[in-house]
């Protein structure tokens, strides 16, 4: 005696948000089934496993027929064959569409490729997400970044209305895609401790200040595509100029003074601060400089790491004095008499500046 | 040229991709309508193609409106090869036709390929131009609306209520021609697809034109089904109730009650004294009927009907009637037993539908007989004071061989030519036809016999296993109120007095229509337990839906009783002989199960009584779903006593207490859990004591020899009447584990097979209508039949328990119209398909009352208008000679119609067995001690309990009502649900009948997640192309829906798998009760919305 056939279909199309959890964790049915009986319906509801089984099983079928109407959920508001009323709908894209941040910090600034595709199953090893679940996870970054990729305009706007995600999730897409395409390194074990959230928050910076979008307002509207997934290469050229900071000793040591004017008796770190000032200036804007090159926009983070962070966390500085130092280091530079650069100053700082004091944690 | 058939289409989107290299497709469409085809320009290289076409105009006569559908075809268009067919859309006009439905269809269609499923949707605009025809001798029934729903439709009155009305069609079935042989299984599957909407369409016609020479203008409780028939043809048939209908209008909405001057000559025939009309359903002002298309309708509706008067029933006709009755008593059981009427009525049945067939060969058009030869009614509900009594349920069986029949139509029915059965006249009386007339004559004198003059909640329906078909038909006695039949057709003479005062509607149809002295079974009777005037039965079995007038206690609950039997594998005379065998036995152990459950629930009622019985190669399986409810009418059922075999053995003693106990403990729970505490009586009251008969009716089983331990068993002790069920064997054992094991819906559910459950009242508008299938493998080769029934047991109590799992996140919540359906594909397998829906309620059953528009409309007053030009007591007396005693009767060979057509010595044999069985069943009835006990129960009780108990869910306000809106998103939400209402809102518009017929079949089974998954999306797939068809019409929700057919065909081997799925029901527009003013915004204008509530 057997069940050779059991399905439950509604008119109404019926949706466990859990079992839909457990699906998209790449479960399968028996690891869902026990899933759900550690997780005490059972115990609610008084049931069997038997019910417990068929009902997974009806709901896995349902996701898997759903999930080709997911994958451009636009299509999921005018598809027939599913009644689902619109906040489920909302629901479903949402959940399809978001992500294990361990998962995605492991692929972050990766080429989404073949190649990337068959080392998943090592990530999933790694991580503890399930390969199924890496699949889905992968194949939405790359299907993403494919329609953002050709599409004009603003890249959260455009990921927002054509997969109809809540704008968090957007932006963070928006931070994959950005590193996707940038190519940024992400992976060296000095920058493991950085967060996937630490990373999209950068991202952000850097796409609202640093493409060609950011400074968009119509002035630069002939090489619309992309404008927001590559830099503006006309400001990185810019950033060239920024070397007089440190090439020309004068301005370094002005510099220099002024900063520690402003910092005195502020920080219990002064002195370190005096000591490696211009340690860091030049690798501040040395990492400026170089950005022209695509090798080092890539290890733009590891830089940043190496050049900054890691000196100051050697010389045990809090946060609030990175704080504190990158703020006089960016104002001071105004009063130089000498240095011309205040724009690409204030637009090259003010993302580093927000960057480091994101990514300024254990 | 009656009518202008106009097409447009408009695009298409979703498409699938048909050119592998470019990813996409050159997309046209074929518009195609009889013999006519348009194309449209090819759209290239698109996937949402904008074809923004043309009108296509057809010029057809509206006999093809109506038969035919629009079949529109999407191709990809390809230079080199074929064109590829990416999927069909058809398109029933018939809602078209109807001026009052929808007036244009408008839409996206999903695409449908039988191979594929969905693949995209096309958007198509539909309009007719109907030109007017006053042709007499048209062969269209243009104007006839259709419904499912088994009530008068809401704001829909009954002028007239005409009568019974079936047609059937036959065509051979395209799979198993020839030609299936070398084309396509696309080609076959749409050929089969065609051929039914067809025929569907066909019979519709022709069903209309019978509605139009009744003089009424709809059809209500429409019911169709197809039986394939196999290598002998497809039949399609369909049954219905004939009524004129109209509706309410808002202009004159003050109007409540029209002088006879200004009420049109239709409303005021036969009827001279009345002013009132009948309300159904909503508290809807009345109006003086605005002109309405029906008002042109033949003159024949102001004329007397057209069904003359028959003959004056004299004294002699009752007599004989009585005589009549007598014979099934052997098989009525208490309260009207599930057609248990053993078969002593052969004989007569033979002659008197040989009668009858003459006398349809000699009438002109067999159709005016037909109607009066059968005073039955699909409809389940009734407006108040309709139903007089209700007697108990009637049914029929008669099992069938196909190959037997000599088709002679069918050699020469190569081109689709349609045929049809009731052209084929009296010489041929070996057909479908006659089939089901002789089972209808059946129906009749079972009717009869209960001392009824009509069956209402009338079904048909069959089951068919390689050439073996059974074809059953159920419905339940009653005797309708005589106030609306014209004078002198009604064969009242005998239960007169019973008119004379007329009953309080809330207790009036449990009263007894038969006569007290002359009962048709033995039955206890006792004094209405309401209004203490007249006798009631102890039990009530009907096939209808709880009158919204009658007063219940506590709650009601789904009953079920399953029941399977092994069967010999044999071919041919054999397999039908054996099969007609086991069917009385089956009935009676289905019963005597539902008797059992019912009794064990403290309940005294069943309503919408479904007996399936499915037939198998090597099994029968039977299932009665009923909903249980405790009437405060009738007498509170005694307990259920168990008694031991051996009395002298204390092991045995011991056990039998235990499981008494476990018994009565179980009764008190159930007490509880449903609520039922039913007003004590006290010995002192109105009215002169009755004797009350105490009985003990002993149930046997059916293959128990035990007819000497009669006298032994008297157990007198206790107050109440007991059922007594003996353990003599394991069976007996395992019967009442069985009864016990039979779970309780969980906390927050309730379950019935009905429209609503009695005892709910506050319905919210939440509703979830699912459909379930289940296929289960039996591998044990050797299964016993207690095996089996616990297994087939089992599949159905999981299955409930799979539906409480899965809907738990809606309690509170009832699963209303529960509707099993069984079936055995194959050797070993059994299916199980359920259609129900779930509608929440407001938890707090105080906080609000509906109001009871049941109540204040008034049973006696306003029910005037309506009028039966039915002869409701046919003339039996005059073609049915009637045997004057049973012994007669049973020493004859008598012959059941349940046989095989063909008569066999043996039944002889085996009738007189069972006759011999239920004669014993008989003598254990006995009269007992005199109880005296009576009831004044205060009125009070009664009367609250009334109000409460209307299954409309027309409460004008609601507290809790869903926020969800009908039109979100590009696609608008249809709502669907076997119910005839959606709670919380109102029906404004009915847009037409919902039917349809689809085929899926697959050559990738895996590839689609197996059996499972094929059904699955297919399912999903056949609700979409409803919903698109509704939404199309202008409508958002389906009422009445039901999957008529379930047929599916695997063969995992080969990695195939066919299906076919019938659905039907009624596309309405409806708007939510809170807010009136949105009724403008579902898309369709409608003339007469009602503004007074």
């Amino acid at each position: 005696m057997a069940v050779e056939l059991d399905v439950f279909v509604g008119n109404t199309t019926i949706m466990d948000e859990e079992v839909y959890q457990l699906w998209l964790d790449g479960y399968t049915v028996n690891d869902a089934v026990r899933a759900r009986m550690e997780g005490g319906v059972l115990d609610e509801f008084d049931a069997t496993a038997d019910v417990l089984l068929s009902d997974t099983m009806d709901q896995y079928r349902t996701f898997q027929m759903c999930e080709r109407l997911l994958h451009s959920p636009a299509k999921l508001a005018n598809q027939l064959l599913f009644q689902i009323p619109p906040h489920r709908q909302t629901m479903l894209i949402e959940r399809y569409y978001a992500f294990d941040d361990v998962f995605v910090r492991e692929v972050l600034g990766k080429k989404l490729s073949k190649g990337t595709k068959k080392d998943l199953d090592d990530i999933s090893a790694k991580t503890g997400v399930t390969l199924k679940s890496c699949r889905r996870q992968f194949d939405n970054f790359k299907r993403i970044f494919k329609v953002v990729e050709e599409l004009k305009g603003p890249l959260v706007e455009n990921i927002r209305q054509h997969f109809l995600l809540s704008d968090k999730l957007a932006r963070d897409y928006a931070a994959i895609v950005f590193f996707a395409n940038n190519r940024f390194e992400t992976g060296k074990k000095k920058l493991q401790y950085i967060t996937f959230q630490d990373f999209a928050f950068c991202a952000g910076q850097l796409i609202n200040n640093w493409t060609v979008g950011a400074v968009g307002e119509g002035l630069w509207l002939l090489p619309l595509a992309n404008m927001d997934v590559d830099l503006d290469k006309e400001f990185l050229q810019e950033l060239k100029e920024l070397k007089v900071l440190i090439t020309d000793k004068d301005l370094l040591d002005q510099h220099k003074s002024l900063v520690c004017t402003a910092l005195r008796g502020k920080t219990k770190a002064f002195n370190e601060m005096e000591a490696n000032f211009k340690n860091l200036s030049r690798g501040l804007v040395n990492i400026a400089t170089k950005l022209t090159n695509t090798k080092d926009v890539r290890d733009f983070f590891i830089d940043l790491v190496e050049k900054f962070i890691e000196p100051c966390r050697s010389d045990r500085w809090t946060a609030a004095d990175v704080k504190l130092y990158l703020t006089h280091y960016t104002n001071s530079a105004h009063i130089l008499d000498t240095f011309k650069h205040q724009v690409v100053w204030d637009r090259y700082m003010g993302v580093i500046k927000s960057c480091i004091f994101k990514m300024y944690h254990d | 040229m009656p009518g202008k058939l106009k097409a447009k289409i408009v695009a298409g989107r979703h498409l699938p991709v048909m050119d592998r290299a470019s990813d996409l497709t050159d997309a046209f469409v074929e518009v195609k309508f009889g013999n006519t085809t348009f194309k449209t320009d090819v759209c290239p290289k698109s996937l949402n193609p904008q074809w923004n076409s043309e009108w296509f105009k057809f010029e057809v006569d509206d006999e093809d409106l109506q038969d035919e559908p629009l079949q529109i075809t999407v191709l990809d268009h390809d230079t080199y090869s074929a064109n590829d067919a990416i999927g069909k859309v058809y398109i029933d006009i018939d809602p078209l036709l109807c001026t009052e439905a929808a007036s244009i269809i408008s839409g996206w269609f999903p695409i449908y390929d039988t191979i594929h499923g969905i693949r995209g949707e096309i958007n198509v605009l539909v309009k007719v131009e109907l030109f007017n025809d006053l042709n007499r001798f048209r062969q269209s029934s243009c104007g006839v609306k259709f419904f499912c729903t088994t009530s008068i439709p809401y704001s829909y009155r009954a002028v007239m209520v005409h009568g019974f009305v079936e047609e059937l069609v036959v065509n051979e079935d395209p799979e198993y021609q020839w030609i299936d042989r070398i084309r396509t299984p696309r080609a076959s599957n749409e050929a089969r697809q065609r051929l039914i909407s067809l025929m569907s369409g066909e019979l519709q016609r022709k069903i209309g034109l019978k509605v139009l020479e009744m003089g009424g203008n709809a059809v209500v409780g429409y019911l169709q089904c197809f039986d394939l028939e196999g290598e002998s043809g497809l039949v399609v048939r369909a049954i219905g109730t004939a009524c004129t209908l109209e509706k309410f209008s808002s202009g004159s909405a003050s109007i409540t009650c029209p002088h006879p001057s200004t009420a049109p000559p239709s409303n005021a025939c036969n009827s001279p004294k009345d002013g009132k009309e009948l309300v159904f359903g909503e508290e809807l002002p009345l109006s003086s009927g605005p002109p309405t298309p029906f008002r042109a309708l033949p003159s024949s509706s102001s004329s007397p009907p057209p069904f003359s008067p028959s003959k004056p029933c004299s004294r002699q006709s009752s007599s004989s009637d009585t005589d009549l009755s007598l014979t099934p008593k052997t098989g009525m059981g208490s309260g009207g037993s599930a057609g248990k009427e053993a078969g002593p009525l052969k004989t007569l049945l033979r002659q008197q539908t040989q009668t009858t067939l003459e006398q349809r060969g000699a009438s002109s058009s067999g159709l005016l007989l037909n109607a009066r030869e059968f005073p039955f009614f699909t409809l389940t509900s009734f407006p108040p004071g309709f139903l007089v009594h209700v007697g108990g349920v009637v049914s029929a069986r008669s099992v069938k061989l196909l190959d037997r029949i000599h088709n002679p139509a069918l050699g020469n029915a190569r081109s689709y030519k349609l045929l049809d059965w009731n052209s084929v006249t009296a010489d041929e009386p070996e057909t479908r036809d006659a089939w089901w007339e002789e089972i209808r004559q059946e129906i009749k004198s079972h009717a009869k016999a209960l001392g009824c003059h009509a069956v209402v909640g009338y079904s048909e329906n069959t089951s068919i296993c390689e050439e073996v078909c059974i074809l059953s038909a159920s419905g339940t006695a009653a005797i309708l109120n005589p106030r609306y039949m014209r004078e002198g057709c009604l064969d009242v003479g005998s239960i007169d007095h019973r008119f004379d005062d007329p009953s309080p509607p809330n207790c009036g149809f449990c009263h007894i229509p038969y006569d007290e002295l002359n009962m048709p079974f033995p039955a206890q009777l006792a004094y209405c337990y309401q209004c203490r005037r007249q006798k009631v039965p102890d039990v009530l079995f009907t096939t209808i839906d709880l009158p919204a007038e009658a007063a219940v206690t506590g709650k009601g609950c789904l009953i079920q009783a399953r029941l399977c039997r092994l069967k010999k594998k044999a071919q041919g005379e054999v397999n039908a002989t054996a099969i007609s065998n086991l069917l009385p036995f089956m009935e009676y152990e289905l019963h005597t199960q539902l008797m059992n459950k019912l009794k064990l629930r403290s309940m005294n009622a069943l309503f919408g009584l479904h007996i399936q019985i499915s037939v198998g190669e090597n099994m029968l399986l039977g299932l009665a779903s009923a909903t249980g409810v405790y009437l405060t009418a009738l007498p509170a059922p005694g307990g259920i006593q168990i008694a031991g075999k051996t009395p002298g053995d204390l092991n045995n003693e011991q056990h039998v207490a235990a499981i008494q106990k476990r018994i009565n403990d179980a009764i008190a729970k159930n007490k509880e859990l449903y609520q039922i505490n039913p007003p004590e009586l006290t010995d002192e009251g109105v009215g002169s004591p009755i004797p009350e008969p105490r009985q003990r009716s002993r149930i046997f089983r059916s293959h128990s020899e035990s007819s000497d331990e009669l006298s032994e068993l008297d157990l007198s002790h206790g107050k109440k009447d007991a059922f007594v069920l003996e353990i003599d064997d394991t069976d007996a054992v395992e019967d009442i584990h069985s009864l016990l094991t039979d779970a309780p819906p969980p906390a927050g559910f309730h379950s019935c097979s009905t429209e609503t459950m009695p005892g709910i009242y506050n319905w919210t508008s939440g509703i979830q209508m699912f459909t379930s299938v289940r296929v289960l493998r039996l591998n044990n080769t050797n299964l016993t039949n207690q095996g089996l029934n616990k297994i087939f047991t089992d599949l159905c109590e999981n299955l409930l328990k799979s539906f409480y799992f899965k809907l738990r996140s809606t309690v509170p919540c009832c699963l209303c119209h529960l509707n099993f359906t069984v079936a055995v594909p194959e050797e070993e397998l059994v299916q199980v398909s359920v259609t129900a829906v779930a509608m929440t309620f407001d938890k707090d059953q105080n906080q609000e009352k509906p109001p009871e528009k049941a109540t204040t409309k008034g049973g006696s007053e306003t029910e005037d208008q309506l009028q039966f030009p039915l002869e409701l007591s046919a003339d039996s007396s005059s073609t049915s000679p009637q045997p004057s005693k049973i012994s007669g009767v049973a020493e004859n060979t008598i012959v059941s119609t349940r046989a095989v057509s063909v008569d066999y010595g043996s039944f002889a044999d085996r009738c007189s067995t069972w006759l011999e069985l239920l004669r014993l069943k008989a003598h254990t009835i006995r009269r007992g001690s005199v109880k005296t006990s009576r009831r004044t129960q205060s009125l009070a009780h009664s009367v609250s309990s009334l109000e409460h108990c209307s299954p409309l869910p027309e409460g004008r306000s609601r507290s809790l009502c869903s926020s969800r809106s009908f039109g979100v998103g590009s696609v608008t939400m249809v709502k669907m649900t076997p119910l005839s209402f959606l709670p919380g809102t109102r029906i404004i518009k009915y847009l037409g009948i919902i039917n349809m017929f689809f085929i899926r079949e697959t050559t990738s089974l895996r590839e689609e997640g197996g059996v499972s998954g094929f059904l699955h999306s297919f399912i999903a797939e056949v609700f979409a192309m409803v919903r698109a068809h509704v939404a199309a019409l202008g409508g958002n929700a389906v009422v009445s829906y039901s999957m008529k057919d379930c047929v599916l065909m695997e063969n995992p081997n080969k990695n195939q798998a066919q299906c076919l799925i019938n659905v039907s029901g009624d596309a309405v527009i409806c708007v939510r009760e809170t807010d009136q003013e949105q009724t403008t915004n579902t898309g369709q204008t409608c003339g007469t919305i009602d503004g007074a509530t």
